[in-house]
């Protein structure tokens, strides 16, 4: 992978990480290839706490080791060793020793909780609706709403605004930072940033359901300019049906999907399902389950359940023309 | 070697007798109970463990289509709800009741009866939750069943009912095993026995009793309160009515993380007893391994928010238990290094018991660092509800707990069976169960880290996931062939006549002083403990035999009864009428079952006499 941006402050456990990282794929989503300041703090946290624990288990582990060797019983042995009972002075030393280990990891702990815990007054918002099974993006102020997809741009703080249309899910990109539960009935706030472009991958974390293991979101983190040029094609997205098999397409679209989802650009306005606007231009659909090609389309359209397991959206039972024209139409959407 | 020897010379009963099977079921003898108890454990921890591999074979690849998500759903829950509730904590029970009045120089548990009715509610109370199996929908909610997700809206189908009910009939049976064993051990204690006399056994086994009787409160209101939501249309969690979603994980996590240590306590009492056996020492800092275990449980109750980190509560809270979690380390530190310093110095003998007592000793380190790692609350929202978290709990409560369950059953076997398990399969178990353990779970720190969340019932390719899942899914494997060799070893055992000595290990506390398996009456004569290691005590410096502390003659005994699994029938019974909705099924069998309580209370019954012979070292 070519994102390695990440510091650390033990050269031997970094090699360690290299090693753990150097296979294909492996920081795609990994809390140990931070690329924003909050994951970046979390990684030293993890660092700092690896190398005090190690040395325990280190220390543990030697003297247990040599006691097991250099004190077992020797054959025919049958006298009785010295029976000790205690050691006051070694009690006590092994009560304050890790008191003031641990004060070593209560102090970043409680700054760091602090830290993450006050959300900077000019972050940017965005609204971040938990589904069962997919993730709602509104940016409020701009008028723009998208699903799965979350575009923000490089550098910026930006305030997670959590919430929940169902059950408990929980919003979490580990290349950017930790998670936070989206808890019906509670706002949560949620401050990440990135310091780097790219697409970074995120996915529920908190046991939703059936679906929960295809509730995944890619987040795009953009330069200032196209960010604000993305923000301008969603608040005018182009709607351009031209041919019979598209027109056939949003015919149908408005008799068998428009209750449930909306368009930029058209009359279509329901709320239950994802907003499609400019659906052409996310990677993936169904929050992440397959890549965005037309034969994908396809195959969810024939049976969206199939697809994803407990997706709200049910099994038409279109045919296959009907199928081949919605997502005529649908390719339409940029 | 120096076991009181006796055989019974007459036994006169007033009250019924029962034969066979009978005599089982009717049984309110604490070491036949207890056997039930760990055999109980047993069977489900096969159904448990099945349920796990059918999970990790899930996961051996991206994109697998074993099971449906559904059906993971339910085998991720059921094997959870299974280890906690009706392995780790009833095999421990067990231990307990077999072992903890011999240890005190007790005959029996103060309130014999009940302790029938506790076995008896944990039995049918987790062949209920099984039998969800047969009415279409098994829980599926996760074991600590967060709502909205586990309310009648998203979970319209009867498996989180049998969740609700299955548990809170085992949980009457656990608050029920509380307070009887706070009772025996406060009241029974032998003469000379003073608490800081106890075997560590004994005192691990009073605090356990202490947190069940304060945990189980809470998770018995959070069950009931979704009892009404679900059965009777209430809102105590249903959000749109003014219900609460953040309620059940307080409640749940008050009695949650309070029941971790009820299964990890009496381990570290196992561990604590074998270690100083087969060292041929005393226990190293005996009076501060007592205060560590206090200190632990009085802890555990004020770090619950530690496993609701990610639920935005606030950098106050998230600060403060992170803290009082992080303290924890610091009394568990003490009891691993005081067992350090037992070995230190000692005459180690490597028996397979003593094996799996060692290994608890760098398991249970790791997954305390892991837990040290967790309690810092702005790290954890990385690790919260990842496979981190999932390696951790494993390390302590398979690494731990199981590992510990495990020594005891192995060192203890002699005394509850009167056989001594095949040592040479003994050691083949211990290293493959070892080897298969760290194989499973050790990767899944890894896999953790690298962003892969718990519960999940599949992943695609290209997250670097595979391999580690799949050296996990070998590793189960390993584990199973392991645990295989357990059962073989149980089934040449039990094959074999009973000859274990009294004392095979050369035992320092009161269960060796008496035959194997002990007598019906535990002892013919209450022994007089002269000081703490009373056995060993009278082996080194004394005639090699307990001093009575009462003259020789007839011993009262409690009479056998139907009444505790005839009431925890019917209360099961009653169960099912308030899963299927039906007022008159439930109301006839709670009724049933009150009847048979008020039956029970007015009956009389004065028990009945047996006059131990003593044997030809008679004292």
């Amino acid at each position: 992978m070519k994102q390695r941006g990440f510091r650390v402050s033990f050269p031997l456990l970094a090699v360690g990480a290299a090693v753990l990282l150097s296979g294909c794929g492996a920081t795609k989503q990994s809390a140990l290839a931070p690329v924003g300041p909050v994951a970046r703090a979390q990684l030293g946290m993890f660092w700092e706490s690896l190398a005090i624990m190690t040395g325990i288990f280190v220390i543990v582990a030697a003297v247990f080791l040599y006691s097991l060797i250099r004190f077992r019983a020797r054959k025919g042995d049958a006298t009785l060793p010295k029976q000790v009972h205690g050691n006051t002075t070694l009690e006590i030393a092994w009560t304050i020793i890790p008191i003031i280990l641990l004060v070593f990891l209560a102090i970043p702990t409680v700054h760091y909780a602090y830290a993450f815990g006050d959300t900077p007054p000019n972050a940017m918002k965005v609204d971040v609706v938990g589904h069962q099974f997919w993730w709602e993006f509104d940016y409020p102020g701009s008028q723009v709403t998208t699903a799965n997809v979350v575009h923000i741009p490089v550098n910026t703080k930006v305030d997670f605004v959590l919430t929940s249309a169902d059950v408990i899910h929980s919003f979490w990109v580990p290349r950017l930072g930790g998670k936070t539960d989206l808890i019906p009935g509670r706002v949560n706030h949620l401050w990440l940033e990135s310091n780097q472009t790219g697409t970074f991958y995120g996915q529920c974390a908190q046991l939703c359901g059936a679906g929960h293991a295809y509730m995944k979101f890619s987040v795009v983190v953009q330069t200032q300019a196209a960010y604000a040029a993305w923000v301008q094609s969603m608040q005018h997205p182009k709607v351009s049906v031209t041919t019979p098999a598209q027109e056939a397409g949003m015919q149908l679209f408005s008799q068998d999907c428009a209750t449930c989802h909306t368009i930029g650009g058209t009359t279509f306005n329901g709320k239950i399902g994802p907003n499609l606007t400019a659906l052409m231009t996310r990677p993936t659909i169904a929050a992440g389950t397959l890549t965005n090609t037309p034969a994908n389309l396809a195959k969810w359209l024939h049976d969206p359940p199939g697809v994803k397991p407990g997706a709200l959206m049910p099994n038409l039972h279109l045919s296959q023309t009907q199928i081949q024209s919605l997502v005529a139409f649908l390719e339409t959407l940029k | 070697m120096a076991a009181i020897s006796e055989r019974l010379a007459g036994v006169h009963h007033e009250s019924r007798t029962y034969t066979g099977i009978w005599s089982w079921l009717a049984t309110v003898d604490h070491k036949r109970i207890g056997i039930m108890y760990i055999l109980s454990a047993l069977f489900f921890m096969a159904f448990g463990g099945f349920e796990a591999l059918v999970v990790r074979v899930q996961l051996w690849q991206p994109n697998n289509h074993v099971v449906s998500a559904e059906t993971f759903n339910q085998l991720f829950t059921m094997h959870g709800v299974t280890m906690i509730f009706l392995v780790a904590m009833p095999i421990l029970i067990g231990f307990i009741n077999a072992i903890v009045p011999l240890q005190i120089g007790a005959r029996d548990v103060a309130f014999p009866r009940m302790n029938a009715l506790s076995l008896w509610l944990f039995v049918f109370g987790g062949l209920f939750l099984y039998s969800s199996f047969f009415f279409g929908s098994m829980p599926d909610a996760g074991w600590f069943n967060y709502v909205p997700l586990s309310g009648a809206k998203f979970s319209p189908g009867v498996g989180i009912d049998f969740y609700d009910i299955g548990l809170q009939i085992s949980g009457i049976g656990t608050l029920m095993t509380a307070i009887n064993f706070l009772v025996t051990i406060l009241n029974m204690r032998a003469p000379g026995m003073r608490l800081l006399r106890m075997p560590l056994f004994t005192w691990s086994a009073m605090i356990t009793m202490l947190l069940v009787l304060f945990a189980f409160p809470p998770i018995t209101v959070n069950l009931i309160l979704q009892m009404f939501d679900r059965l009777f249309g209430a809102n105590f969690f249903n959000i749109a009515g003014g219900g609460n979603a953040l309620l059940w994980q307080n409640l749940f996590w008050i009695f949650g993380h309070p029941e971790v240590y009820i299964v990890i306590l009496p381990a570290f009492g196992i561990i604590s007893e074998i270690v100083p056996v087969f060292a041929k020492k005393p226990l190293f800092g005996y009076e501060s391994m007592a205060m560590a275990l206090s200190v632990i449980a009085f802890l555990s109750f004020m770090v619950w928010t530690h496993h609701m980190f990610a639920d935005g509560l606030g950098p106050v809270v998230n600060s403060i238990f992170a803290i009082t979690s992080m303290l924890i380390a610091v009394p568990t530190g003490i009891k691993i290094f005081n067992w350090l310093a037992t070995l230190w110095g000692g005459k180690i003998h490597f028996k397979t018991a003593m094996m799996y007592a060692l290994s608890f000793i760098p398991l249970f380190v790791i997954g305390g660092v892991s837990g040290v790692m967790l309690a810092m609350a702005p790290a954890d929202l990385q690790y919260n509800d990842s496979y981190f978290v999932v390696a951790h709990f494993h390390y302590v409560l398979f690494g731990g707990t199981l590992m510990g369950a495990l020594a005891g059953l192995y060192y203890w076997f002699p005394k509850i069976w009167g056989r001594q398990l095949n040592e040479t399969l003994g050691k083949i178990n211990f290293w493959l169960v070892f080897i298969g353990f760290n194989v499973t779970f050790f990767p899944m720190h890894i896999v953790g880290l690298e962003g892969m969340p718990r519960r999940i019932a599949t992943y695609s390719a290209g997250y670097g996931w595979t391999i580690w899942n799949q050296i996990s899914t070998i590793g189960a494997f390993i584990l199973l062939v392991g645990m295989l060799f357990l059962l073989y070893n149980l089934i040449i055992t039990f094959a074999r006549k009973p000859d274990a000595p009294a004392d095979p290990w050369d035992g320092r506390s009161l269960e060796w002083a008496t035959s194997s398996p002990a007598p019906e009456y535990n002892f013919a004569q209450t022994p007089l403990v002269r000081g703490r290691d009373p056995f060993w005590l009278e082996k080194r410096e004394g005639s090699g035999q307990m001093q009575p502390a009462e003259p020789a003659g007839p011993i009262h005994m409690p009479s056998p009864s139907l009444a505790p699994i005839g009431i925890a029938f019917t209360l099961v019974l009653a169960g099912y009428g308030a899963v299927l909705h039906s007022a008159i099924i439930g109301g006839f069998f709670l009724l049933a079952t009150f009847w048979q309580i008020g039956r029970a209370l007015v009956a009389e019954d004065h028990g009945f006499h047996v006059t131990p012979h003593m044997g030809g070292e008679a004292q």
